[in-house]
């Protein structure tokens, strides 16, 4: 049998993104041995590439923030099918977190006397993102980054893991391989940690790296954890539109957020017609559907998009307040954003969706694995807030070390795993390069993916068509296992994209099959066949698991209903 | 080895762009000429993801974010060190376009070089220390001058150029530019205890090495100005350290630290 090398920890984290990262760190400073395992570099993983801030209610700018408030705007936000447990702790602790990263170093804009600035964000009430200009997923992962290097922690960069491994019931290891030289790797560790974020890759336009293809959600669904909200998936309101190479990449909330103005072909502040009130400001679902039907109805800019202006806040404060957006407008699409108003349009950004947690300790619904960040569901319902997502990956992130940590203090497991899964999961990761010639290539299925879910699972979404995309879903699936390879196992982006495929078909299959099931219209989840809020599904998640038959089976879960001290919040507005 | 001849315009653009591409391994290897479809805005990796997406699978490159981000795609057009996103193909309009690793690293495959040493740097140059418990009352003008080392996206294009580590592979001895950025951010710090002179002059920072060439500031695609603000300063504050006679005193007293 091919071999392989083994290496063993307390505990195993998968991703190095902010959740990771945090995990590892609270892990090993418990005195634990950790492993952490990314697909890229340290410090490239998604976080870095976030923008606008990171929200806490810590009331610097405005001394009315509290925690309640910041809980009901997330819950209003994910339009109530949120977990609210955790919502609540998520609202608590994220002071404590940004404060936590401020101790490590961490640094952000201040105000005036001294503390750290927030700015305001779509759906927030107060202003509630700390920042460092529009770069603040870099402070974040280079402030845990240098936190993490400073621990014993071992990090095992451009390794990917394919497999979760199992001794019964409990997850007890994984296997990857190494992308430098295509090597496996046998994982031991009796808890593992998934934070390998979201899948926004499965569609055609995403400000989403390659990374987001939706391995750590598939795994932990083949391990048997139950998966909710999947038909979830966030389209941020502004992406870029022009030149083709960069379509999709990310146009930070922050430009709203610093007082951008959203206009069509004809001059008109048209968010006044979708949302008077917080105009601009509104959330993300409310913008983005806004975006598009404007584009759709024939108002559209030039190169399909509409237009976003920011040129009255005067180039000094572009310049200090957005200079990551105007370097990368003024190289990349030759415009001054000092001068001229953007292009924008939606691109797919985040997924609400993901493995199934407990509030306080992130654990899965199976035993040994745990999970934190964009992978994991429950805490932004059915729309996430901007700012949300960093302090999610820092509250949960830091819990799911705790809870892990606790667990294998607990728990003296064997690690040993039956060789047969081993030998089984290389037979499936070699296979393409021993499949006969002529076989397709992994970059034509991805391709494929991307425009069937662009269509099929987009902003809007009907019966017909979600139908239809699931065919076409299933048919590349049957079609995915005979891709070929050529080449060695070298360093081969061909072959990390031919086991990419699998985790992005999988994951999409379950997206349309739960976005069939939500008949309504709630955040994210738009059926232009059913008018409105559905009552009675306004009191259940959808769960995702994988059958008994090797299919995935969607099942409705009841929503617990709030506790009074968290319900009795929403009654006194 | 890829053939050189490769075509791949597609109906609507008829015009193609010439690209070489280094492929090839520690063993050695060789520049390959790919043609690809221009597209209006395309930018070097666009080209090179075409051609791995279109041509040629296993080409090796790294990239995460497309948008000068991340840092992931650092690489020589021309031999001249650049972020493959952020360097436009319609910049070399009329000029060959030979895109290469960075050399100052050993070569893994294709564009991909081994730079893990500089995650071995970063481990050694000692930790943020804070003076109090946050949260810290620190004023605009305290911090301003942390925010331009603090965009540093690790693309280690500066360290690539500098002559102490391609030239004269310094590496066991020499931190290089980007860790000089760093090691400026952690020591500016208003709330910072650390002390990192005595691993600048003696460890492994050694930035006796540099003599200010001023190469590693010219490549900096986040513009960062490391000579002037970072350099400059830490060797002042190192000749501040090492011939006050009252803080060499104090060093003496407080004894090497971090185990150089
Ligand atoms: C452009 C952009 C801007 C954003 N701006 C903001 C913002 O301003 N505020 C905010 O709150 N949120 C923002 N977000 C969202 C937020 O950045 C992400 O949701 C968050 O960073 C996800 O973090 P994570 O730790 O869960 O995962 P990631 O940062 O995505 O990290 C995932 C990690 O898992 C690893 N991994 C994945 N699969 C495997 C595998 N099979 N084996 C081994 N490792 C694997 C990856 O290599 C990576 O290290 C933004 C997102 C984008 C894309
Ligand atoms: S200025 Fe110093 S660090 Fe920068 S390239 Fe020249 S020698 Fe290297
Ligand atoms: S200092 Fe500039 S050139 Fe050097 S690694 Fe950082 S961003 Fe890149
Ligand atoms: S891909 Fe991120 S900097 Fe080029």
């Amino acid at each position: 049998m091919e071999r392989h090398d083994t290496v063993e920890h307390d505990i195993l984290v998968i991703g190095a993104g902010g959740a990771g990262l945090r995990a590892a760190i609270e892990a090993a400073e418990r005195g634990l041995s950790v492993g952490i395992v990314c697909k890229s570099l340290l410090g490239k993983a998604h976080t870095i590439m976030a923008e606008g801030g990171i929200a806490a209610a810590m009331g610097n700018v405005d001394p009315d923030d509290s925690w309640e408030t910041h809980f009901k705007d997330t819950m209003k936000s994910g339009k109530f099918i949120n977990n609210w447990r955790m919502a609540e702790i998520f609202a608590k602790e994220a002071p404590d977190r940004v404060y936590e990263l401020e101790e490590w170093g961490g640094l952000f804009d201040r105000t005036p006397d001294g503390r750290i600035m927030q700015r305001p964000f779509g759906a927030h009430t107060y202003r509630r993102l700390c920042h460092v200009g529009d770069r603040t997923g870099l402070e974040l992962i280079r402030t845990l980054q240098d936190k993490v290097l400073h621990t014993g922690a071992e990090v095992y960069m451009e390794t990917t893991i394919t497999r979760l491994l199992k001794d019964g019931e409990r997850v007890v290891g994984a296997l990857g391989y190494v992308r430098e030289t295509g090597r496996f790797v046998h994982f031991k560790a009796p808890a593992v940690i998934m934070a390998t974020g979201g899948w926004g890759r499965i569609y055609k336009v995403t400000s989403n790296s390659w990374e987001g293809t939706g391995d750590g959600v598939i795994l932990a669904y083949e391990a048997g954890a139950e998966l909710v909200d999947m038909e979830m998936v966030q389209f941020h309101p502004t992406g870029m539109v022009w030149p083709p190479g960069v379509r999709g990449i990310l146009v930070t909330e922050g430009v709203r957020g610093e007082g951008g103005i959203l206009k069509n072909s004809r001059g008109e502040r048209y968010m006044e017609r979708y949302d008077p009130e917080k105009m601009e400001l509104s959330s993300r679902d409310v913008v983005a559907r806004a975006n598009y039907t404007e584009v759709e109805q024939g108002r559209g800019s030039e190169h399909g998009g509409v237009y976003l202006d920011i040129t009255h806040l005067g180039p000094e404060k572009i310049k200090k307040k957005l200079p990551t957006m105007y370097e990368q407008f003024l190289k990349l699409a030759d415009v001054d954003i000092t001068r001229e108003p953007m292009e924008v349009y939606p691109t797919i950004h985040y997924t609400m969706g993901g493995v199934r947690v407990e509030a306080e300790t992130g654990a899965t619904t199976v035993p040994g694995l745990f999970a934190a960040g964009e992978v994991a569901g429950g805490l932004h319902g059915a729309n996430r807030l901007g700012g949300n997502s960093l302090s999610d990956l820092l509250v949960f992130g830091r819990r799911a070390g705790i809870g892990a940590s606790e667990y294998v203090k607990a728990n003296g497991y064997s690690l040993e795993v039956d060789e047969d899964q081993i030998r089984q999961e290389k037979e499936r990761v070699l296979r393409p390069f021993e499949n006969p010639e002529g076989g397709e290539s992994p970059y034509a299925i991805q391709s494929e993916l991307q425009e069937i879910m662009q269509e099929h699972a987009s902003i809007m979404r009907t019966e017909e068509s979600l139908r239809e995309g699931l065919e076409k879903v299933r048919a590349l699936k049957e079609r995915a296992p005979g891709v070929r390879i050529e080449g060695s196992r070298m360093y081969n982006p061909g072959w990390h994209t031919a086991l990419d495929i699998h985790f992005m078909l999988q994951v999409s299959e379950i997206i349309l099959m739960s976005a069939l099931e939500r008949r309504e219209q709630r955040g994210a989840q738009w059926r232009l066949d059913h008018e409105g809020l559905d009552e009675e599904l306004g009191k259940v998640n959808f769960v995702a698991r994988k059958g008994s038959d090797g299919e995935v089976e969607i099942t409705t879960r009841e929503i617990e209903p709030m506790p009074e001290h968290l319900s009795r919040l929403f009654e006194e507005d | 080895m890829e053939s050189s001849q490769h075509r791949g315009a597609s109906p609507e653009t008829q015009k193609t762009v010439r690209i070489n591409i280094y492929r090839g391994d520690a063993e050695g290897g060789e520049f390959v000429e790919y043609d690809v479809p221009l597209v209006e805005g395309m930018v070097v990796l666009d080209a090179v993801l075409y051609v791995q997406a279109h041509i040629s699978p296993d080409l090796a490159v790294r990239w995460n974010c497309k948008a000068a981000h991340c840092g992931s795609c650092g690489g020589e057009v021309n031999g001249r060190p650049k972020l493959l996103c952020k360097t436009r193909v319609d910049d070399y309009e009329g000029e060959e376009i030979r895109v290469s690793p960075m050399r100052a690293f050993p070569l893994i495959k294709d564009l991909v070089t081994d730079v893990s040493w500089n995650y071995e740097v970063a481990r050694s140059i000692p930790e943020f220390k804070p003076a109090e418990k946050a949260p810290f009352t620190m004023y605009e003008e305290d911090v301003e001058r942390l925010y331009e080392p603090k965009r540093c996206i690790e693309c280690f294009l500066c360290q690539d150029v500098c002559h102490v580590l391609r030239s004269h592979h310094k590496h066991p001895a020499f931190a290089g530019p980007r860790f000089f950025a760093k090691i400026q951010s952690l020591e500016m710090h208003p709330m910072d205890t650390g002390h990192r002179t005595e691993y600048l002059k003696e460890g492994r920072g050694g930035i006796g090495f540099c003599n200010i060439t001023k190469c590693c500031t010219e490549v900096c695609p986040e513009h960062i100005n490391i000579t002037d603000n970072s350099i400059i300063p830490l060797k002042e504050r190192v000749v501040g350290d090492y011939y006050d006679p009252a803080k060499w005193l104090m060093r003496k007293i407080r004894g090497r630290r971090n185990g150089e």
